[in-house]
């Protein structure tokens, strides 16, 4: 059975927050084709006061996700502070008590993610929201994990599943949230959190793989 | 673009501090840097708070004080406060008599309200919502619930806090405040774009010549995009949108004119001039009259228009006095 540690994984939560921080202008250009042009802005104020708060202590990745969880709800308002906010904050409590990380405990985890974000967001998949990659992602690591595929092979499926979901909100038709004002014009272009939850869930999968492969670094 | 700030990325916390300088009478800072709540001894009745992205001011803080709103959370510019920040909102509105919270319908403050509520429901406060959404032009009338709130807020604030002051309990507070936003209804008309100052440049853009019919406080997209007309057209399609939307024949109203920013008061009068000849005409009286900057999108240049249908009871709450930055009624 392939299983990380916690304490191992903790510095992914540093991978995911510097590659939101990086991609600050990559969203908020998508972003500024629908919504308001600041999901990059917000989403990198969020995930640069992570970084700071992380510091240089140890951590695993249960309190990586706590930190994130609790600055992203603290500090960042409009719809994604609580909704990534909520995400990762589930996801940290679906770790309480593990001292590892197995297949079979990524998927709990990432759907107690999901399932909090549904609840507070009320999205569908189609409504060109996020929803739209972090569904078929775990769905695909679950059709993975139930045909009897190993956590990497799990982890590939999961971020092909990503890309794949992330491209299709070009074809949608947004029903949710600021774009959905567009009506038809929202078609034709990206939706920005569905690109940040590529992001993050490419650079979760990246390092679990990493670890997985004996080479962390 | 040639802005009075320091740091772009501070520019809310800066006004803050300017705010709470210039306004110790009306507003005091607490333990949350982004709540502030209402100067002096609190009254013990039911708390009334608000709450919404900054950038829109004298909304949401400027409607803080006696007789209308007890607290406020700030957001970002043009973004929703946290949930933390609904949640100590509430708390610092709450004596014992539950909290009623008056904010707009957008994705972001619909999503932070449902966090905080829950968080206050541990705390054992109380809080009914009423969720504004007046703007006709931002979906059809039969999907009222899709509807952003916008300057019609005002008159929701009014209502409740009128209501808290007289000693309703909350469910008499938020039923005033429902019913005053079930009655009202508003249309912009922007006629520039504005920057956030966070991101230097305008995400949306309205054409030399033309304006926006429906535009959104954020920019959003509107109805119609149209050449600019005359006040008096302006006026026109701005009322044909709104009466179409609430039978207002032969009622008395309660109407608000709001700049979005950067359009001259004398213009706003100049607007009010038309919208009040035109409802006369219809037999629609205007009983409160509004005309200002009450509730801004930036340096965005257009104007909205708000009527709210009035009955004895909104009647009696509008008139009743009320003192903030924004709104001041001496009562009578």
């Amino acid at each position: 059975m392939q299983t990380i540690s916690l304490g191992d994984a903790g510095p992914i939560t540093l991978d995911i927050a510097r590659a939101v921080v990086e991609a600050q202008d990559h969203l908020s250009a998508i972003d500024a084709a629908t919504g308001d042009g600041d999901h990059g802005i917000n989403m990198a104020k969020g995930f640069r006061l992570v970084l700071e708060r992380l510091g240089d202590r140890p951590f695993d990745l249960r309190q990586g996700f706590a930190t994130i969880g609790d600055t992203l709800l603290g500090d960042i308002g409009g719809s994604m502070g609580p909704l990534y906010g909520s995400f990762f904050t589930e996801m940290s409590e679906a770790l309480n008590g593990r001292d590892t990380l197995d297949r079979d405990g990524f998927l709990a985890m990432l759907r107690a993610g999901e399932a909090a974000i549904v609840d507070l967001g009320e999205a569908k998949v189609g409504d060109k929201t996020l929803i739209d990659v972090l569904t078929p992602s775990r769905q695909a690591f679950e059709r993975a994990a139930g045909s009897g595929a190993d956590f990497a092979a799990c982890l590939a499926a999961l971020r092909g599943a990503a890309a794949d979901g992330l491209e299709a909100t070009r074809d949608l038709v947004a029903r949710l949230g600021r774009a959905s004002r567009l009506g038809e014009r929202s078609r034709g272009v990206l939706d920005a959190g569905a690109a940040s939850c590529e992001l993050i869930l490419r650079t979760l999968a990246d390092g679990l793989t990493r670890h997985l492969a004996g080479q962390p670094g | 673009m040639n802005r009075v700030i320091n740091d772009p990325n501070q520019v809310t916390e800066d006004s803050l501090a300017g705010v709470l300088r210039a306004h110790p009478d009306l507003l005091t800072a607490t333990d949350h840097p982004r709540v502030l709540r209402c100067a002096g001894p609190a009254t013990s009745r039911v708390g009334v708070v608000t709450g919404g992205g900054s950038g829109h001011e004298p909304a949401f803080l400027g409607y803080v004080g006696p007789g209308l709103v007890d607290a406020v959370a700030v957001g970002e510019v043009f973004a929703s406060p946290t949930a933390k920040s609904f949640h100590a909102a509430f708390r610092e509105a709450d004596r014992g008599q539950g909290v009623a919270c008056l904010y707009g319908n957008y994705a972001g403050d619909n999503m932070n309200v449902k966090m905080a509520v829950k968080l206050a429901a541990k705390d054992g406060i109380q809080v009914e919502t009423v969720v504004a959404n007046d703007d006709v032009a931002s979906a059809p009338a039969d999907e009222a619930d899709r509807r952003r709130g916008v300057a019609g807020e005002i008159l929701m604030w009014k209502a409740g806090g009128a209501r808290a002051a007289e000693g309703a309990d909350l469910d008499g507070v938020i039923a005033a405040s429902r019913k005053a936003i079930d009655n009202t209804r508003s249309i912009g008309i922007g006629l520039s774009a504005c920057t956030i100052p966070a991101n230097g440049k305008p995400n949306f853009s309205i054409e030399t010549g033309t304006m926006e019919v429906g535009i959104g406080h954020h920019g959003e997209h509107g109805i119609a995009v149209l050449p600019v007309a005359p006040a008096r057209e302006m006026a026109g399609i701005m009322l044909e949108k709104i009466l179409a939307d609430l039978p207002f024949d032969g009622e008395e109203v309660a109407v608000l004119v709001s700049g979005l920013g950067a359009t001259p008061l004398m213009e706003l009068y100049l607007l009010y001039g038309h919208v009040d000849e035109m409802l006369r005409a219809r037999n629609v009286t205007p009983r409160h009259r509004f005309v200002g900057n009450y509730f801004t999108s930036l340096e965005m240049m257009g104007v909205s228009v708000t009527l709210c249908r009035l009955d004895g009871e909104l009647d009696r709450l509008l008139r009743a006095p009320a003192r903030s930055i924004g709104l001041t009624v001496a009562g009578s």
